[in-house]
């Protein structure tokens, strides 16, 4: 089993991501996160898929998705030459004006942004690599989490790619 | 540029694709289309369930080997199709299945007669469309003809909410269609066909296994000239049934659950498979793990994802069946001699081949009755011409049907045999008579199955498609009564159909020709009247509910399990 990224450009039409996530469920294919956004062409999205499995079961992914008419192109990424990221919007109790200082450093040492403050709460977002928010998730979780949002995961692969 | 309304559109664009007939009911939701049908060429054929629309078209389609047509209303006369374009997406089917829709401003309101049939359609379908505005049908139209029937065939579904067909527009019909995501393969990979031929040639035990994709491309003689070039048995599946003609000394006929026991022992002993236009489906293979486990495999097929989806292969070639054996024959050629007759002495593993197969020939029993499924079908067999049509309902017919009748003429035999519909032999009779009226159409029915669609007799009489119901009836739904006497101690539930309806009756009421055969010499006047009548005729034949078939590969088991005789 490993984590892999799977990109698929997809027509922008009504019913596309629908169609993608429902061949997902019929084969049961097990996704762990899937982001969809526009691209540089108007009448163009991709969606970003990670799944966790081997390599059988990804290849076979790949070849579901392809086979999807809407879906005009389906790449893995390798994680060694691809940037991908992820944003997570956590928000954290914070009474105590001694963790709203402690909560703050680490934000700054994750490279974070503390977007939103309240008497008794304070939201920070952070963007990275899936584990870069595990591990940020890790070492503030004995604040409190009240409430967290991630977006998955949306990747290219690094330097220029012709088709 | 012609101004005209959507439903006006989409009649023409139909006539444009060369569609002359079109299975179908009319409701709220699709009477502008019906509108326009009135003024045109098209032959409507009313049906009386719409299920029984899918399955016509799709008995059109397999013959036909082009889109079949069906229509039908928005809700539940889409909902009625939706077994019937199951059925067809199973089998790679292509049907263009056109449902009338509540108008724009209802949907997702609930409205009377409304349903998401593009939501429920999306994993029974090649591609669903729900165009929008009425300017977009004949794009539409066109995309949907070059979907379903190009790569691997299936149904599209083009679902039109009833103002978008009467909205008036300028319609452009263009020749050709470009999708951007679809581009089926159709040229094999030259090396993948060079490393195929390798294996092949270097093979002590050769076998081909000929799946449902060979009747899809039509590649019955270049299958034969390659069987023959290189002399190497041919098994197929059940979906690939007749694409080899099973006179054939090389033929082995179907293997799998109901398969001819020396085809399933033989497949397993293989050294080298070429698997053509098959999925490897559990009913033909049995245990993934267990099939193919010390045997090279090279699978030919027009869908990448077939390729390792059931079964990893040796070497897997993405392409057109029919394009595939042409290249493959071709540089053949230039390699070896056509090997003769003389094989059948000289090869140790083909003398295998034919003892294996004498003898499981030689010990098949027959139930002991005077008239039992195996000997009826056989009667049939001799009686009909080589080319007539057979198709089948669903269950202990279809697999006698599987076992005893040789189809020889490629091309000429189709069944439900990825869904396993019950219903579907009837109405897909009338389907493939409507595309070869010229044959003898003959469905091997069950009671159970033919009970289910039996309303078709309406449209066979009235509209005059005179189809042969060929009724081994047991009074049971024979398979699964089956299964609760081998694996449920005998403790027999909802199999029993008590002889309700008499189905000569039945025949009579609709203005067929019921007659029903209780002696050998009865079931052969029957087969003989039949084809002389220009109504469709039932033969209403009783046999022994407690006759089973056999050989028998039990559930969850390989292919090495089969029982080959009770």
């Amino acid at each position: 089993m490993t984590w892999r990224i799977i990109s698929a450009l997809v027509e922008n039409k009504p019913g596309v991501l629908f169609r993608v996530s429902n061949m997902f469920r019929a084969r049961g294919f097990n996704i762990e996160s899937l982001s969809v956004g526009p691209t540089e062409e108007q009448d163009l999205s991709r969606i970003t898929i990670t799944i966790n499995s081997d390599e059988h079961t990804t290849e076979q992914l790949v070849k579901q998705l392809k086979k999807i008419i809407d879906v005009v192109d389906v790449t893995r990424l390798p994680l060694d030459n691809s940037v991908y990221r992820e944003l997570a919007l956590i928000k954290l109790k914070a009474e105590e004006p001694t963790s709203r200082l402690e909560i703050m450093n680490l934000v700054n040492v994750f490279r974070g942004k503390v977007v939103d403050i309240s008497k008794r709460s304070m939201m920070v977002e952070i963007t990275g690599t899936p584990d870069k928010i595990d591990a940020f998730k890790a070492l503030v979780e004995h604040y409190g989490i009240i409430q967290l949002a991630r977006t998955g995961v949306c990747a290219l692969p690094r330097g220029v790619v012709y088709e | 540029m012609v101004e005209m309304s959507g439903a006006k559109a989409l009649i023409q664009a139909l006539e444009r694709e060369g569609v002359t007939v079109v299975f179908g009911m009319p409701g709220g939701a699709n009477l502008p289309i019906y509108d326009e049908l009135y003024s045109s060429n098209i032959r409507h054929i009313l049906v009386r369930h719409e299920q029984s629309a899918a399955h016509m078209a799709d008995g059109y389609a397999r013959i036909k080997r082009k889109a079949g047509v069906c229509f039908a209303t928005s809700g539940p006369g889409a909902t009625n199709l939706v077994t019937g374009i199951a059925t067809a997406y199973m089998d790679s089917s292509p049907i263009v299945a056109v449902t009338g829709q509540v108008p724009k401003a209802m949907i997702g309101k609930d409205a009377f007669q409304e349903c998401d049939i593009v939501g429920i359609c999306a994993s029974i379908t090649k591609y669903c469309f729900q165009p929008l505005k009425s300017g977009e049908i004949p794009e539409t139209v066109k995309k949907a003809f070059y979907i379903a029937e190009s790569g691997r065939p299936g149904p599209v579904l083009i679902d039109v909410p009833k103002d978008v067909q009467q909205e008036s527009a300028d319609m452009v019909f263009p020749e050709i269609v470009k999708i951007r995501g679809y581009s089926p393969h159709i040229e094999p990979d030259v090396v993948q066909v060079a490393k195929a031929i390798d294996l092949l040639l270097n093979a002590e035990r050769p076998m081909i296994m000929a799946g449902g994709g060979v009747h899809i491309s039509g590649a019955f003689a270049e299958l034969q000239a390659l069987a023959e070039m290189l002399m190497i048995p041919v098994v197929t599946t059940f979906k690939g049934k007749g694409v080899f003609p099973e006179n054939h000394p090389l033929s082995l006929g179907p293997i799998g659950m109901h398969g001819h026991a020396e085809a399933n022992k033989l497949v397993t002993e293989a050294d080298v498979l070429l698997a053509i236009g098959s999925r490897f489906s559990d009913r033909s293979v049995g245990r993934f793990d267990e099939f193919g486990k010390d045997m090279k495999i090279v699978h030919i097929d027009i869908d990448p994802a077939e390729i390792g989806k059931n079964k990893q292969v040796d070497i897997g070639i993405v392409g057109d069946v029919k394009v595939s054996l042409k290249i493959m024959l071709k540089m053949l050629a230039n390699r070896v001699i056509r090997k003769g007759e003389g094989e059948w002495e000289n090869n140790q593993w083909l003398k295998h081949v034919r003892e294996v197969k004498e003898y499981y020939r030689s010990i098949v029993k027959d139930h002991p009755r005077e008239v039992t499924a195996m000997k009826a079908i056989k009667k049939l067999r001799e009686i009909l011409p080589a080319d007539a049509i057979v198709t089948t309902e669903v269950g202990q017919c279809q697999m006698w049907t599987s076992l005893y009748f040789d189809v020889i003429t490629p091309g000429t035999f189709f069944s439900s045999t990825g869904l396993g519909t019950m219903g579907f032999g009837f109405p897909a009779s009338i389907g493939a008579k409507v595309a070869r009226p010229d044959l003898p159409v003959v469905d091997i029915a069950g009671d159970g199955s033919f009970n289910m669609t039996e309303n078709s007799l309406a449209v066979s009489v009235l509209e005059n498609i005179p189809v042969i119901v060929f009724l081994l009836n047991n009074y049971s739904l024979g398979m699964v009564a089956q299964w609760q006497r081998l694996f449920y101690n005998r403790r027999m539930i909802g199999v029993d159909l008590k002889g309700m309806p008499d189905f000569v009756k039945v025949a009579e009421a609709y203005g067929a020709q019921g007659i029903r055969a209780e002696s050998m010499d009865e079931v052969e006047k029957a087969i003989r009247a039949a084809l002389r009548s220009d109504v469709t005729t039932v033969i209403d034949i009783p046999i022994d509910p407690e006759e089973n078939v056999f050989p028998f590969m039990p559930p969850g088991k390989g292919l090495k399990d089969t029982i080959v005789a009770a």
